[in-house]
């Protein structure tokens, strides 16, 4: 597995820096003062930077390091659709559980491969626990769109995004003690599939995908970005159990369901009145911002690799 | 006091006040917003909305670590000085200055403590609507603010706006829930050459009210 790890790191590297390149030269070349999308594009590139080492040191650690980087990351994600969503202060008890319980029982139940209650300890348990202590309070003012939103945020910050470490559990024969290279495949897929959609986007964008939702998607954008990122995702078949067919069919379906994903977080964030999540990452927004194709992409990656090739 | 007990209590100010900065960040990723006016070291009373004990401690952890030794909150000293615990929690740790609602001497008279803090050079938190609120609206302000200001026109009063406090750590409450807030820093506010008490108290809470950056609700 070292051998792999390595080419993915070198991999990164050397298309950052040609990132980083590429921004020096652009903003070298146009005129002053920088246009926004320049100096936002610098600023993703800088975060990527960051995002990237940090992705890299959780993996030395090995099982440790995904379970509690996720476990922030659905902290960090969680906090911004909770400052979304409306509450009322009888709503506090239930808000503290989610933090406090919720998700650290959720990260417990991945790194203890317990499957049969990760799956339905937030669909099942959750769903019914949480409206019925909002209940016991009494206040009935906005009760379903509170418990909606409630359930909404848990899904999507920590069901969701909980499945991306529990690919770890996974037991794929032949690929034993290499799962960690799953999750460093879907990763780099989806958030490729993301940095290629916004490339395709800007180089050929014309046709809006849906104007209402997101302005800045487009029909180009998506077709040049999912073809792209399928050949991405066959170029990589390498560090996974798929055949290089596979592998571009896996990523296409992991991409698809990523574009999705950003297209939901956008029509939530318009009907909040917000253009993004949060500010936690210089140039991308929130959290949330850069893993809404992650929280739609990594259940279904996840149940794919486990019908089809555990045993 | 002793050099040693000075230093230790300075060491155990520095440590508390950075301590809870970090926290107040960690729970809340709490953002200054300079809409109006600019970080400085110029001597000022902020004056802020009220709905919860954290409102100063994220109020402060906007402010620079050199500004934060020298601004001093007020708080009420029916709750802080209840006991000695508190007290402690208040005066030593948090370096706030008490102030009795029912206060009997002219020593004890609200407007001569924080004008004593003021002469020592140090800036304020104040909050004018005088106790913690559990309304949506914000209360009518208290006459404090334009006492302050006819005595020390020289000393800039800065609306801050204090957003999602109440929903973070509610009246009644320990246990904070970590959402995200902002602190909006306004323009500052001057009493106008003639300008009647009631009228700037008015203008001084629009102000502050400006700030609010959440569209009109309709809850």
């Amino acid at each position: 597995m070292r051998h792999e790890i390595s080419i993915l790191i070198i991999g990164l590297f050397v298309v950052l820096s040609t990132a980083s390149i590429t921004a020096g030269i652009l903003s070298m070349r146009a005129p002053k003062p920088l246009s926004p999308t320049l100096v936002n594009l610098t600023q993703r590139i800088n975060a990527w930077w960051v995002m990237v080492a940090l992705m890299t040191v959780a993996f030395f650690f090995g099982r440790y390091g995904m379970t509690i980087l996720f476990a922030l990351i659905s902290f960090a994600a969680l906090r911004e659709f909770v400052t979304l969503t409306h509450s009322r202060r009888s709503d506090h008890w239930v808000l503290l559980g989610m933090f406090g319980i919720v998700i650290p029982f959720q990260y417990w139940l991945v790194w203890t491969a317990w499957y049969g209650l990760f799956v339905i300890f937030i669909p099942v348990y959750c769903f019914l626990l949480m409206p019925a202590i909002t209940a016991l309070h009494g206040d009935t003012e906005r009760f379903l769109e509170r418990v909606s939103a409630q359930q909404w945020a848990i899904m999507i910050s920590v069901y969701c995004v909980s499945h991306v470490p529990a690919l770890l559990t996974l037991n794929v024969p032949g690929f034993e003690g290499r799962n960690l290279l799953l999750v460093a495949f879907l990763i780099i897929v989806v958030q490729g599939s993301d940095v290629l959609q916004y490339i395709f986007g800007k180089l050929f964008g014309k046709h809006r995908f849906s104007p209402n939702v997101s302005p800045s998607k487009t029909w180009e954008g998506l077709i040049g970005g999912l073809v792209a990122s399928s050949l991405l995702g066959a170029l990589l078949s390498f560090i996974t159990p798929f055949s290089p067919l596979q592998a571009s069919a896996v990523a296409f379906v992991a991409c698809t369901m990523g574009f999705l994903g950003g297209l939901v977080a956008s029509a939530i964030k318009r009907d909040q009145g917000v253009k993004d999540w949060g500010h936690l990452i210089e140039g991308h927004g929130g959290m949330l911002d850069r893993t809404d194709s992650l929280v739609f992409a990594a259940p279904i990656f996840f149940h794919i690799v486990r019908y089809f090739w555990t045993v | 006091m002793s050099k040693l007990a000075l230093r230790t209590y300075t060491l155990l100010q520095t440590v508390t006040s950075v301590g809870l900065s970090a926290m107040a960040w960690a729970v809340t990723g709490v953002r200054p917003i300079w809409s109006g006016s600019q970080p400085s070291d110029r001597q000022r009373i902020y004056f802020a909305n009220h709905t919860s004990h954290g409102d100063f401690i994220l109020l402060s952890a906007c402010l620079s670590e050199t500004e934060r030794a020298k601004t001093h909150a007020i708080a009420a000293a029916e709750y802080w000085g209840k006991s000695r615990l508190r007290r402690f929690i208040a005066e030593d740790m948090l370096s706030s200055v008490l102030i009795s609602r029912t206060w009997t001497s002219e020593a004890e008279h609200p407007i001569s403590i924080m004008l004593s803090v003021l002469e020592q050079g140090h800036s304020l938190i104040i909050f004018p609507e005088g106790t913690r609120n559990t309304s949506d609206e914000l209360l009518p302000f208290r006459s404090g603010l334009y006492n302050l200001s006819m005595a020390r026109p020289d000393v800039e009063l800065i609306p801050c706006w204090i957003e999602n406090m109440s929903r973070v750590l509610p009246k009644g409450q320990f246990l904070p829930v970590p959402l995200l807030c902002r602190v909006v820093f306004g323009a500052p506010v001057a009493v106008a050459p003639g300008e009647e008490r009631r009228a700037f108290l008015q203008r001084a809470r629009e102000a502050l009210l400006a700030l609010d950056p959440r569209p009109d609700r309709d809850d």
